[in-house]
């Protein structure tokens, strides 16, 4: 019955609502991720304005709830701050999906991708959770870089 | 239970896995044989007892325990042959897994090594396969296509996910057509006599991916006419590790070697070699010793029970399913839904849910085993217009109380994601 932890409220209720979904205009990158075990994937876009703040992420895709999900609070948590905030917040949300289920999330970081921690014990759906994530990294990275 | 002449109480005890508790106390229900089965307490002690007792190197060591390895390697193929009704032993090459068979026989054409017609390859000239293969099957032929400058065609797939033999798809620059006995995703048994006839009147030849058939069937070589068929070990409650390809005498003395290097060989100078005649100019280095001997088991095995009583049991159990799933809200069914040629293998969507969610709540809340995604055939998946499926899939070992289960799983899975 540990799955059914995996599956919290909150992971439930972004997969049922998913907040910012869709792809949107203007933006300065655009990435496409997959993950090829399972055919998830993702189109992800970015759009950064003055002072590095992030101004929209939006996206596109089709997974399971854990990938789906992993994308909305993605779009919450990027929403009005910095690429160096967020990455941050990228860095500490891939050491809980790496962790095997050992570590420690700190929510202060994390806030509601906390309730992803559960996944960290399912080694075959951490790639779902991480999809968006590891999209979304790419495409920032890709921005600053133009 | 179920009341075929099968006594699958006493067939579970044949297999220790499936009295084994899981984590938290479920009870294991596997209805993932399709993807691989589970082994009967003989397989495993005959390769234990080989492994303890009798191994050694086969067909170059000469000693005891040489003679009795090769002695109990070569049995197996004796075995095999008689299983799968082989006109003769020297026509069942071992090979790790089925992908190795169908790679090696993909290898033969286009080859300059082989100057047979019937193998020459090269723009023009025509590969044909079906949209609902295995990645194993397709991979292949499209670095063949690659290599050679042929084209790959392919005949395409009906709404019910029957074979669609439209006109047009052979030609008579058809080499070759191969497709799948049984489709590992829709379970479908598809017409060999049909696909033979259309390959025969184009002058190409013909393989079978058999990988899902001859665990599931009394599947014999000579009353299907193909010219190559390809199956697994693991399937068919065998190790991992060992493939079969049979293939027609003549044409395994025209095609050339694989791979190269010990035991294929007649004799070797530095600039030049001659070969062993087939099946073992196939079978280059140590093969796989004790998991032939294990699929040696596994055919005894399968060969006690009597795979017509496997077929009538599976069918059964396909009969009860369809009907079962029937009764789910929201579930398609992506295949057959009747008994009408057709294996038990059923693939499905549940409306609104990703496969993925679906076996990870039967798995970890009942102990259900399932496959879940394309199941290595993602175009059949895209004709489809999904990304995945959740696959049950039977064997011998399976009760319609295991059905239940699933059915019960299922409608759980919906409560979550309500």
């Amino acid at each position: 019955m540990i799955g059914e932890s995996m599956y919290q409220e909150l992971i439930l209720e972004h997969y049922k609502h998913p907040q910012g979904r869709g792809l949107r205009e203007p933006y300065d990158t655009e990435v496409h991720h997959v993950n090829p075990t399972c055919g998830d994937e993702i189109t992800l876009r970015v759009k950064v304005g003055d002072a590095g703040r992030i101004e929209d992420v939006s996206y596109d895709g089709q997974g399971c709830s854990i990938s789906q999900a992993a994308a909305s609070v993605l779009h919450e948590l990027t929403a009005g701050s910095t690429v160096e905030e967020t990455l941050s917040v990228v860095d500490e949300f891939t050491r809980l999906m790496q962790g095997r289920g050992q570590v420690e999330a700190d929510e202060d970081v994390l806030g509601d991708a906390v309730a992803f921690a559960g996944v960290a014990k399912f080694p075959a759906r951490v790639k779902c959770a991480l999809l968006s994530w590891m999209a979304y990294k790419d495409a920032v990275v890709r921005s600053a870089a133009r | 239970m179920t009341s075929t002449s099968l006594d699958v109480e006493r067939i579970r005890k044949d297999f220790p896995v499936l009295s084994r508790e899981l984590p938290g106390g479920r009870p294991l229900v596997y209805l993932d044989s399709g993807n691989s089965s589970q082994k009967p307490t003989s397989v495993v002690e005959t390769m234990r007892e080989h492994l303890a007792m009798h191994y050694s190197n086969v067909g170059r060591a000469m000693h005891v325990l040489g003679s009795e390895s090769t002695e109990a390697y070569e049995s197996a193929r004796d075995k095999v042959a008689a299983f799968i009704g082989a006109p003769s032993r020297d026509e069942v090459v071992f090979t790790k897994n089925a992908s190795e068979a169908l790679n090696l026989v993909a290898y033969s054409f286009g080859n300059p090594a082989c100057a047979d017609p019937r193998f020459t390859l090269g723009p023009g000239d025509e590969i044909v396969i079906s949209e609902m293969e295995h990645h194993s099957n397709i991979v292949p032929w499209q670095m063949l296509a690659q290599r050679t400058g042929a084209t790959l065609k392919w005949f395409g797939v009906t709404d019910e996910g029957r074979l669609d033999l439209a006109d047009g798809v052979v030609t008579e620059r058809t080499k070759i057509v191969s497709v799948a006995h049984q489709s590992n995703v829709l379970g479908t048994v598809n017409p060999v006599a049909d696909v033979v006839a259309l390959a025969r009147r184009a002058g190409a030849l013909v393989l079978l991916d058999a990988s899902q058939s001859v665990p599931h069937h009394p599947v014999d070589m000579a009353a299907l006419d193909a010219d190559f068929v390809a199956f697994t070990g693991h399937k068919m409650v065998g190790p991992s590790g060992i493939g079969v390809l049979w293939a027609r005498g003549e044409l395994l003395e025209a095609m050339p070697p694989f791979l190269g290097g010990g035991e294929m060989i007649e004799a070797v100078w530095m600039d030049r070699s001659t070969y062993a005649p087939a099946p073992h100019k196939f079978e280059a280095g140590t093969p796989p010793i004790v998991e032939a001997i294990g699929l040696g088991a596994a055919v005894d095995y399968l060969t006690g029970i009597g795979m017509a009583a496997v077929e009538a049991h599976e069918r059964e159990l396909t009969a009860y399913a369809l009907d079962a799933l029937r009764e789910v809200p929201g579930l398609r069914l992506i295949g057959p839904d009747s008994l009408d040629l057709r294996g038990g293998t059923l693939a499905f969507t549940l409306e609104g849910i990703h496969p993925h969610d679906v076996g990870q709540i039967l798995d970890d809340r009942f102990g259900i085993a399932v496959r879940v995604g394309h199941h290595c055939a993602r175009p059949l998946h895209l004709r489809f217009g999904i990304p995945a499926t959740t696959r049950a899939s039977f064997y011998l070992y399976n009760t319609t109380g295991e059905v239940d289960a699933l059915v019960r799983g299922l409608h759980h899975v919906q409560k979550v994601f309500a």
